[in-house]
């Protein structure tokens, strides 16, 4: 196994008295796509977001292809460049065309000039399959379509890692499918993903890993097979069952 | 019904001939005045509601302070204040600075506290996804989350300015040679109501492209559906 390009250890968090992370240990390795499952109030949400720092760790440390985000000092502008992120509600600046929305951080961070980033803009757009609706505005799409055009935003920046929080619970069923589909060619182009989702049957197909949390602590974690088919620890088999029994 | 006196009396050619060099004069002054104030204004309310998101409790404190103050005080003691109350402490101004410099006061402490409900009405999602791809704090706001947070003001905000340029007005008071000013003295002068609805008519004349101005704002911000 290479070195790991996502290396959390011993990771806290707390919200005043509240402790949400209690002392998470977790390796990611290039182009593995790990799955985070486990019932709401977890944590983990909490730990996607302290991975690019729009949470502050309490303790711990994570590091991003050995450069340590967590350090002091360290140079979070430039760092998030190297990780994507991919929102729940897709976060898309409504007042800005979907090309616009793609490139403004190639623009604005990366300094690139017009013609560079609307190159690279249409280029993540198209693996997205919406090179089409480049001009349009976020609020001229399906669901479906802006969670892509989300995706391509952080796509763009060529990450080495993108973090999913639950990318495809605030969308109709039916346009789920779009998004998993992109999930799958970007893990298939040797992506590097971190997702937190409920989509367990996605999680089944596609994952190299999995794991499960609860109040704050890493459960168990394994191969798809391991975990869906044989789960030893009990809350992972409530759980699954409570999964289960919803989806039918 | 004497329709003969209401014409000699409200609008009368020879009185409205004789003093439209004056009444022009003062839209002139009404008009540079009216910008001033709304440029100052507009800045300085929107640096204050940006400083105000920066949460930093000294600064926020002393912007609420401003704020509350100046929305609660009538502009006309503001600009009585500057003009007659400073020279004492040795800052003595003109009618046309003291005037522009209470209401543009006046005006950003409205603006401040107008973006700053729009500031807050945008969805922290919004700057989070900025955050997220490397801009800065200050990279969000201008380029993600002050473009919403206006497009939610126009409105209140177009409203206001139109307030404040029509209390320009006020600065006759401290002797402004503005253009309501300037009417009345010219009825006074001539012992005839004719100026009083030349200014009248200056008012129109400078206003009502103002409002339209607000409405075309309004309009060209709306979302792209």
């Amino acid at each position: 196994m290479q070195s790991p390009i996502l290396k959390i250890t011993g990771l806290h968090k707390s919200f005043g008295d509240n402790e949400v992370l209690k002392g998470i240990d977790l390796s990611v390795s290039k182009g593995q796509l790990v799955f985070m499952i486990g019932p709401s109030g977890s944590g983990k949400s909490t730990l996607l977001r302290c991975c690019n720092r729009l949470e502050n760790p309490s303790a711990g440390s994570i590091l991003v292809d050995d450069v340590d985000i967590t350090a002091a000092g360290a140079d979070l502008n430039r760092i998030r460049q190297n990780i994507g992120m991919v929102f729940q509600h897709f976060n898309l600046y409504r007042h800005m065309s979907v090309l616009q929305n793609v490139t403004l951080a190639l623009r604005k961070v990366q300094k690139l000039s017009k013609d560079q980033a609307n190159e690279r803009g249409l280029e993540a757009l198209k693996r997205v399959g919406l090179l089409e609706k480049a001009s349009a505005f976020p609020d001229q799409l399906s669901g479906g379509q802006q969670q892509r055009v989300g995706i391509a935003r952080s796509l763009a920046l060529r990450p080495k890692v993108v973090l999913f929080d639950e990318p495809t619970s605030a969308l109709d069923p039916e346009l789920v499918g779009d998004v998993l589909n992109v999930m799958r060619e970007l893990k298939d182009d040797g992506m590097t993903m971190l997702v937190v989702s409920h989509e367990m049957g996605f999680a089944r197909a596609a994952a190299d890993h999995v794991v499960f949390m609860d109040v704050g602590k890493i459960v168990e974690q394994g191969t798809p097979q391991q975990i869906f088919g044989a789960p030893t620890h009990v809350r992972t088999q409530a759980f699954l069952a409570r999964m289960s029994e919803h989806a039918a | 019904m004497d329709l003969n006196a209401l014409v000699f009396s409200f609008f009368n050619l020879a009185i409205a001939w004789e003093y439209l060099p004056d009444i022009l004069k003062g839209m002139l002054v009404t008009i540079e005045l009216g910008l001033v104030v709304a440029i100052t204004g507009l800045i300085v309310g929107m640096a204050l509601a940006v400083l105000r998101a920066l949460q930093l409790k000294a600064f926020n404190f002393f912007i609420i302070c401003f704020a509350d103050i100046m929305r609660a005080l009538p502009p006309l003691v503001v600009i009585m204040m500057l003009f007659f109350a400073f020279p004492y402490i040795q800052i003595s101004m003109s009618a046309f600075t003291a005037t522009w410099l209470a209401l543009s006061l006046v005006l950003a402490a409205f603006v401040e506290e107008i973006c700053w409900a729009g500031i807050v009405s945008v969805p922290k999602g919004q700057s989070e996804a900025a955050r997220s791809t490397g801009l800065s704090w200050l990279q969000s706001m201008l380029y993600v989350v002050l473009p919403q947070a206006v497009r939610l003001t126009v409105a209140p905000l177009t409203n206001r300015v139109i307030a404040i340029t029509k209390s320009t007005a006020l600065g006759s008071v401290v002797g402004l040679s503005e253009v309501l000013n300037n009417s009345q003295s010219a009825m006074s002068n001539s012992g005839n109501a004719t100026p009083l609805m030349l200014g009248a008519i200056g008012c129109l004349l400078i206003f009502i492209p103002v409002v339209l101005l607000g409405r075309w704002t309004e309009t060209r911000f709306r979302w792209k559906q």
